[in-house]
């Protein structure tokens, strides 16, 4: 168990234990989150960084419980002192969105095309904060300004395909917001946005979670670098570093890791050979020695563990051991 | 090798009340051969509209495209599907540009066919480009749902090989890929431009992926080139205030202005309204290309300043 919980330091709201996710599919079972162990403190900003297919996103919906109901989950989320997977699902649903808030990626398609963009923001308020419908409508106006959409009072009464893709993540935001959760988890929050207007978004993000504690997901190393206190690292499904955002920007211990941030267009551009393991076929011992250019016998046999390396870092290499 | 002279694309939409829509107004730009001209925007700057022009994948409004000598616009249909072997185009999703009820292998094959090579040698070359873009014998027989978006690419690239083009247009090649194998498909795109000495033109958002690929940029802003040169001067010296908002890694403030879709008015500098130099001769008056470098141009009223002064924020 990681816990690096040191004296004089908040406390933690999220701590996972031993957290596995697997779900059958026709081609096989796919070990989407494998004994992951991590914990975020309150008011901590951890970025979870990764590539597509490593789980990250799994991890996500596995705090909200939004797996579907095929998936099996081992291990434990405790949010708040709640043991999330013990909880029935009418406390689960009281706490989704009201105390943990989500901005999910892709807003064109989390977003209603039939409704407002206002009536999705209040339906939020009228669900978590128990305001009648029309009381409502004020706050949602509050809120699409606090998100910075010019012209609130009008643009929350059109429909989404009238927004822009910075506009829309914006209202999302609002959303995610609207029910004054303790947490937010953020998924790709910037995907397919232009530069300029991801610039925006990431700083709009950081002034309405201060002081509030946020998952972001991501696989934008500008955006974890900007947001976050703490970066993690996923890998096949597991986790390979963890470390302060200042330590990991300056260096990074596994290899999949350093390939990672040299495989950067501002990095250097240079790749990483071979390909992400499937999650149903993965290798034997530690998943990324067939890509792994200071691989040894052991690293082919044996699966490595996470290992303290002090400072706050752990890191899933037998280079430390 | 290639030369675009005031290159125009209107796009109408509406039966009476006609609206337009200037995404492409204007825009030259030569690419000498064996050069790379990376071609950098945000969405809905036209550059996607400038490469599909510039191969008449659609019809271009106005201006003259000159390939090898020959001018693209003056072509008929017969005429201009010979050419088109020497022109092929790399978009964006590659799982989309593979016919998925053809395995890997008859899509490389099908340009061979189409230039009557003997059946019997079309295996054997088709094996051999495989390899060559890094995938292997056993994705002979795949389709393309059975492999990865990155694998799909090095098929796309396998296929344009079996053309052999003079000349290729990169769309966001790597815009669906994961950074790992982003970096994977540029440096396999890079050897075999060289190998085969082909001529690109190069469309991206990411300014870093373009400072490693391209010899030359072009920066487009609202169906403009704002400012064009050789990426070292570009990179370095970046003259545009849009071309330094898009370098910098600061934000730019947050302003009230609307911005308008389309090409708005005609009159005027198209980043006005977003730039802090903005002055009375913005709003009338639109800013001609000037030369401050080797080759290096740039569409601002504001350059002739002192450098100290046009520092952005």
């Amino acid at each position: 168990m990681i816990t690096d919980e040191r004296p004089g330091e908040n406390r933690p709201l999220v701590e996972v234990y031993s957290l596995k996710v697997v779900f059958p599919t026709d081609d096989g079972i796919v070990r989407a989150i494998d004994t992951m162990d991590l914990s975020i403190r309150e008011g901590e900003k951890l970025g979870l960084i990764g590539e597509s297919g490593c789980g990250k996103t799994v991890f996500g919906h596995a705090i909200m419980r939004l797996l579907e109901d095929t998936t099996k989950v081992t291990g434990n989320i405790v949010f708040r002192g709640k043991a999330l997977y013990s909880l029935d699902r009418e406390s689960m649903r009281r706490l989704r969105g009201k105390e943990i808030g989500m901005i999910l990626q892709n807003p064109g398609a989390s977003l209603n095309p039939v409704l407002t963009v206002g009536s999705q923001v209040s339906e939020v308020l009228v669900l978590h904060k128990g305001l009648k419908k029309r009381t409502a409508w004020d706050r949602v106006v509050g809120l699409l300004g606090r998100v910075r959409i010019p012209e609130p009072e009008r643009r929350a009464g059109e429909y989404p395909h009238q927004f822009s893709g910075g506009m829309k993540e914006r209202a999302v935001i609002a959303m995610g917001i609207a029910s004054e959760p303790v947490m937010i988890i953020a998924d790709e929050p910037t995907k397919g946005l232009d530069v300029t207007v991801k610039r925006k978004i990431v700083r709009l993000l950081k002034e309405v979670t201060v002081e509030k504690t946020m998952l972001i997901i991501t696989h934008d190393l500008d955006v974890a670098e900007e947001v976050c206190d703490r970066i993690a690292v996923m890998y096949a499904g597991e986790l390979v570093e963890i470390a302060p955002r200042g330590a990991m920007f300056e260096r990074q211990l596994h290899p999949y890791v350093q390939g990672f941030f040299q495989s950067l267009p501002d990095r250097g551009l240079k790749p990483i050979p071979g390909m992400s393991p499937s999650l149903i076929h993965l290798p034997e011992g530690c998943r990324f020695h067939p890509r792994c250019n200071r691989a040894t016998g052991r690293c082919r046999t044996e699966h490595p563990e996470m290992i303290d390396t002090g400072d706050g870092r752990c890191v899933r290499c037998f280079l430390y051991a | 090798m290639l030369e675009v002279k005031n290159l125009k694309k209107r796009f109408s939409s509406g039966i009476f009340f006609k609206s337009y829509l200037d995404a492409v107004d204007d825009v030259s730009f030569s690419i000498a051969k064996g050069e790379t001209l990376g071609l950098v925007g945000e969405s809905g700057s036209g550059k996607s509209t400038v490469g599909q022009c510039v191969i008449r994948l659609i019809e271009p409004t106005g201006g003259t495209i000159m390939f090898n000598g020959i001018d693209l616009r003056s072509l008929n249909g017969r005429a201009l599907n010979r050419v088109r072997p020497s022109m092929q185009m790399i978009f964006q999703d590659p799982d989309s540009s593979l016919d998925p009820r053809m395995t890997i292998g008859q899509s490389i094959a099908e340009p061979f066919r189409l230039k009557k090579v003997a059946r019997n040698e079309v295996k054997g070359e088709v094996l051999r480009l495989i390899e060559k873009v890094g995938l292997s014998p056993e994705h002979y027989n795949r389709y393309p749902h059975q492999m990865s978006g990155g694998q799909n690419q090095r098929a796309v690239l396998a296929r344009v090989l079996a053309i052999n083009p003079l000349f290729i247009v990169a769309d966001e090649p790597t815009a669906s890929l994961d950074v790992s194998v982003q970096a994977q498909i540029l440096h396999l795109l890079m050897d075999l431009k060289r190998e085969y000495g082909m001529t690109m033109l190069f469309i991206s958002h990411d300014l870093a992926v373009i400072r490693h690929m391209c010899d030359r940029v072009a920066v487009m802003y609202r169906g403009k080139i704002v400012e064009q040169g050789p990426v070292s001067a570009v990179f370095e010296s970046p003259a545009h205030p849009y071309t330094r908002l898009l370098l910098s890694r600061t934000e730019e403030a947050e302003q009230s202005v609307k911005q308008e879709n389309g090409s708005g008015d005609a009159k005027g500098c198209r980043f006005r309204g977003r730039c802090s130099l903005a002055r009375a001769v913005c709003e009338t008056t639109e800013p001609a290309f000037r030369e401050i470098g080797a080759g290096h141009t740039v569409a601002c009223h504001m350059t002739v300043l002192p450098k100290a002064e046009i520092t952005h924020e």
